[in-house]
């Protein structure tokens, strides 16, 4: 009999849970169409500063700039993405192990953190944290991605990094997502190739207007500011998706565990009940 | 005459604001306002905070925008604003608000709050100041 009473206190227990983890990925879907929907909005405007940056390089002969030359790495920066919660798949754990293979027993790396998660572990290990963005919410704005880029910039500037990864992740689908790291200062030059697809090919001479290196110099900040804002729009969107997925999986499988367990509660009652009546016939026989 | 047309973009990192044919465009350069049509010569410069201001057949439609770059290239015009607004949505008592805000923020830096960035408090108050005036020729 006691039997029963646990089983029974089991299901319920695993459908309030299977509530829950279902509200959690309905949400996560909803939070997903709308990350991804400003991923597609981003685009065009990071397209074109590719594209005119890649113009701009080719027009201007010896290009000078702080942020373009390459200097002697002694000290390299991580720009970590994460998220802020967790119940999400594997998404903290992939970013986290990626930039910790890089960085563990190493003096001659720090971080900027932006996510809770990634800042807790890294705090943990003890690694040096130059600056810590946790709790930007869901929505993401330009404003957040031009402050973070301000900061990275002046550290870069200051001499405090030589060098600087941008690791996020990379969304693909809601199945998948893939934790990349490219190298956001000092900036690579850009290739030939990106120059042509944003239309308007690799253009003819141009005018500058006050000149080209003000141009140069005023554009490569808002370079900066739009790869960060993209890494920011990508990784809010694979989080959602990753949650998606594992929340989809955690509702199927308390699905599979109530469906055992009913059965497992159908045969502890068909049980107690044929004993039951072998009794009840075994007292009748005992009498007659 | 019947002017020539070109194709304008305007985009934003967060939209893209503006896409379609155009006459003229008038746009805040850093050296100076500047304006656009047809068939002029590649260029790229640097934008200042300031309206910019496009339209065909004697219709113009006026953007606020927050600086940015201009290029004009094969006969099209691209804009990259930092932000830009219509000036039709723009919400007055917000940008109202606005305006007091930054001002506020200026006098406490003025009086030695050195925790008060005075630049930009000063960059919010233009903006806050191009809404309002351009909002209030709107109506």
């Amino acid at each position: 009999m006691a039997g029963m009473r646990d089983i029974k206190r089991r299901i319920r227990s695993i459908k309030s849970t299977q509530q829950i983890t279902k509200a959690m990925k309905m949400v996560a879907a909803a939070k997903l169409r709308r990350a991804q929907e400003k991923v597609t909005q981003a685009r065009p405007y990071a397209k074109r500063v590719q594209g005119v940056l890649s113009r701009l390089v080719a027009a201007v002969q010896d290009v000078n700039h702080p942020l373009l030359e390459t200097r002697d790495v002694k000290h390299t920066g991580y720009v970590i993405v994460t998220a802020d919660r967790g119940l999400c798949g594997g998404y903290n754990g992939n970013i986290i192990r990626k930039v910790h293979q890089d960085v563990k027993g190493r003096n001659d790396v720090s971080l900027v953190c932006v996510g809770r998660k990634g800042r807790d572990f890294f705090r943990r290990t003890g690694k040096k944290i130059e600056a810590e963005y946790v709790g930007l919410g869901e929505d993401i704005t330009y404003a957040m991605a031009k402050e973070i880029a301000g900061k990275v910039m002046a550290l870069y500037q200051e001499g405090v990094f030589d060098k600087v990864e941008l690791v996020f992740t990379e969304f693909f689908s809601a199945l998948t997502q893939k934790p990349i790291q490219m190298q956001l200062l000092p900036i690579p030059s850009p290739s030939g190739e990106a120059a042509g697809d944003d239309g308007n090919g690799v253009g003819p001479l141009y005018e500058f207007e006050p000149s080209a290196e003000a141009v140069l110099s005023e554009l490569l900040p808002r370079y900066v500011e739009n790869q960060i804002y993209r890494a920011l729009l990508e990784s809010k969107a694979s989080e959602q998706g990753a949650r998606m997925t594992a929340m989809g999986s955690a509702t199927d499988n308390a699905k599979e565990m109530i469906d055992k367990l009913t059965l497992s509660f159908n045969r502890a009652r068909q049980a107690a009940i044929t004993k039951e009546i072998s009794e009840v016939v075994g007292g009748a026989a005992a009498l007659g | 005459m019947a002017n020539q047309t070109y194709l304008l973009e305007v985009v934003t990192p967060e939209r893209v604001v503006v896409n379609e044919e155009v006459e003229v465009t008038s746009a805040p350069g850093t050296e100076g306002s500047l304006g656009i049509l047809a068939d002029h010569a590649p260029m790229l410069t640097a934008l200042n905070i300031g309206l910019l201001e496009y339209g065909k057949h004697g219709e113009n439609k006026k953007l606020t925008i927050t600086g940015g770059f201009l290029e004009v290239a094969n006969n099209k015009v691209t804009v990259l604003a930092t932000a830009a607004e219509k000036v039709q949505e723009i919400d007055l008592s917000r940008a109202e608000a606005a305006r007091r805000r930054a001002e506020q923020r200026i006098e406490k830096a003025q009086t030695g709050n050195s925790e008060v960035d005075i630049d930009r408090a000063e960059m919010a108050l233009k903006r806050a100041l191009l809404r309002l005036e351009a909002a209030k020729h709107n109506q």
